[in-house]
């Protein structure tokens, strides 16, 4: 007769430092991005790789550790609210600095801002 | 375990400290803080786990909804100069009072 | 977890006293006043997360509920008031105040000899009153959450003073900004400011409307009821965790500036009138000293609630405590929005080129 209880608890103690660690992972790649990148554009795909799958993971691993819990509960919420408000606020940054003109450095084809395109030409 | 992590988020929020003090465009710095206060988030519930208390957990609810509005703030003032005007209107009243302008 | 060294702890925590420590280098050494704002952000959560560290949860609340979306709004709104550029100090003025600077530090670290260990049980703040409390709570008053004890009850003189010290600076500032209703002059009628707004913003407002920005609109009111919810939430489990009516006040406040950035001031001021944001920072005090009055009419000292419940003095000081709360956030969740409005009212005077 096998003992299943600490069997699944070793499991479960192992998925959620896996999940942890691929989480933190991701948050070093995406950190190092925004670090190293040459310029906005790129390093905003390289924050919303921390700001999404990093943040989802280490969420998810300390939900499995913390178990069926409040904190567990907490912690989703911490999660949800995460979710809405972190890829706005990316999404805010972009738009702003796309609407002032600031323009990617990298790239040979210079294609008109949109600034610069008159809208009713391009509706008719 | 936990403490790995916790350490490898700390040199994430380095590396975000260096792009804000750095960032040449003030963007490149509204990123850097946005993301910052993300990784504050997820340092705050790893640390709650690390020292056993969930109250940690509450803070860090708090601050992902505090976050939002000073990110908010900075880019509306920036392009505004005022924090007087409206970025967006209540779809109910425009209908009811007729167009803003 | 718990068998873990101790170790490991002053590592994170010379970590994030090491990033404190750089953040206060940029802050000094900075220009920009943007990034300067910036950083007051990120050096409110660093010391959110070094009082965590310390055990001190309901600091960091309060940290975490000031620092991020209320200072940063405000220290915004100071900027638009101050000239962009500063004439340089001189010499002399910067080395005498570079030498004052030094020698008070240099005797803050000299007292620090004198100080008790962290967390040594013989230090004065642990062995007399404190303990007297630490111990008598949980018989006397009824509550998980000791701060909340003393801070209502025990030390309920204490925080009554800060909550006039709140209202007093309330005050100060709408008397000096103003908080956009009719003071001394007629407030303008209507279609007055509507047209005034118009002309003085027709580019941005029209083009700000015609840009769309219709994702930041659609989150914000999925965001602010929540806001909202989680300040109640603050608000009523500041029995048992961290919180009560300082950083609820905080919050709610947050929720109405956040709306008044998607959805600008008009809109604000007809959904929270400045009117109602004057009355309530009195009211709160209001409430907060009628609970006093109350006591003393029943026959107990200022602020002694166990006389508010005849039967069970532990249910009267858990009403009294939930009274006092309401009424400090009444008056900080008034005072933090008078002095955005005061802010705000001033921006109608500013032109482009005055920036």
């Amino acid at each position: 007769m096998i003992e299943w209880a600490p069997i699944l608890e070793v499991l479960r103690h192992g998925t959620a430092g896996a999940f942890m660690l691929v989480g933190a992972l991701f948050m070093l790649i995406g950190s190092s991005g925004v670090l190293r990148l040459p310029d906005f554009y790129t390093r905003i795909h390289a924050a919303g790789i921390t700001d999404t799958l990093a943040t989802v993971l280490l969420l998810a691993g300390m939900m499995i550790e913390a178990g069926f819990t409040q904190t567990s509960a907490k912690l989703a919420l911490v999660g949800i609210f995460l979710f809405l408000t972190s890829p706005t606020a990316t999404h805010a940054v972009a738009n702003a600095a796309h609407k002032a003109g600031l323009k990617p450095r990298l790239g040979t084809v210079e294609p008109p801002h949109p600034r610069d395109v008159d809208l009713n030409e391009e509706k008719s | 375990m936990i403490f790995v992590v916790t350490l490898m988020m700390t040199v994430a929020m380095a590396m975000m400290l260096a792009r804000l003090l750095r960032g040449p465009e003030l963007y490149d710095r509204v990123l850097a803080v946005n993301s910052f206060g993300t990784k504050t988030v997820l340092f705050l519930c790893l640390f709650s786990f690390l020292i056993d208390r969930p109250d940690g957990i509450d803070i860090a609810i708090l601050y992902s909804l505090m976050n939002f509005i000073g990110t908010i703030a900075i880019l509306k003032f920036f392009r505004y100069r005022s924090l007087d005007i409206a970025l967006a209107q209540m779809a109910l009243r425009r209908a009811v009072s007729g167009d803003y302008e | 977890m718990s068998d873990l060294p101790i170790d490991i702890f002053t590592i994170i925590d010379l970590i994030i006293m090491s990033m404190l420590l750089v953040v206060g280098i940029a802050l000094v050494r900075l220009n920009n006043l943007f990034a300067v704002v910036m950083l007051y952000g990120v050096y409110s959560l660093l010391a959110a997360i070094w009082f965590v560290s310390l055990d001190a949860v309901d600091v960091a609340f309060t940290e975490a509920a000031v620092g991020a979306g209320i200072s940063t709004v405000l220290m915004l709104g100071a900027m638009l008031l101050t000239s962009r550029e500063a004439d340089p100090t001189p010499v002399l003025r910067r080395w005498t105040s570079f030498l004052i600077v030094a020698a008070t530090g240099a005797a803050l670290f000299y007292a620090t000899l004198d100080m008790p260990s962290f967390g040594d049980a013989a230090s004065p703040a642990n062995s007399y009153v404190g303990l007297q409390y630490m111990h008598h709570t949980i018989s006397e008053i009824g509550m998980p959450n000791v701060v909340t004890a003393v801070l209502a009850s025990y030390r309920g003189y204490d925080t009554f003073g800060e909550t006039v010290v709140v209202l007093t600076a309330g005050l100060g500032v709408m008397l000096i900004l103003g908080i956009g209703v009719s003071g001394g002059q007629a407030a303008p009628s209507a279609p007055e400011v509507q047209s005034k707004t118009a002309k003085k913003s027709k580019d941005v407002s029209v083009k700000s409307t015609e840009n769309h920005h219709i994702v930041l609109q659609v989150i914000a009111k999925m965001l602010i009821p929540i806001i909202v919810l989680y300040a109640l939430y603050v608000q009523f489990h500041g029995d048992f965790g961290p919180g009560g009516g300082f950083q609820a006040g905080v919050i709610l406040a947050s929720a109405v500036i956040l709306y008044s950035l998607i959805f600008g001031m008009e809109e604000t001021r007809r959904a929270i009138p400045p009117r109602f944001v004057q009355i309530g920072t009195a009211l709160g005090v209001l409430i907060y000293g009628g609970t006093g009055i109350v006591t003393l009419a029943l026959g107990g000292k200022f602020l002694d609630y166990n006389v508010l419940n005849a039967h069970d003095p532990v249910h009267g000081q858990h009403l009294g405590i939930m009274f006092v709360e309401i009424g400090v956030l009444v008056t900080v969740a008034s005072v933090m929005l008078a002095i955005y409005y005061g802010f705000a009212a001033r921006y109608r005077e500013l032109k482009d080129q005055d920036w």
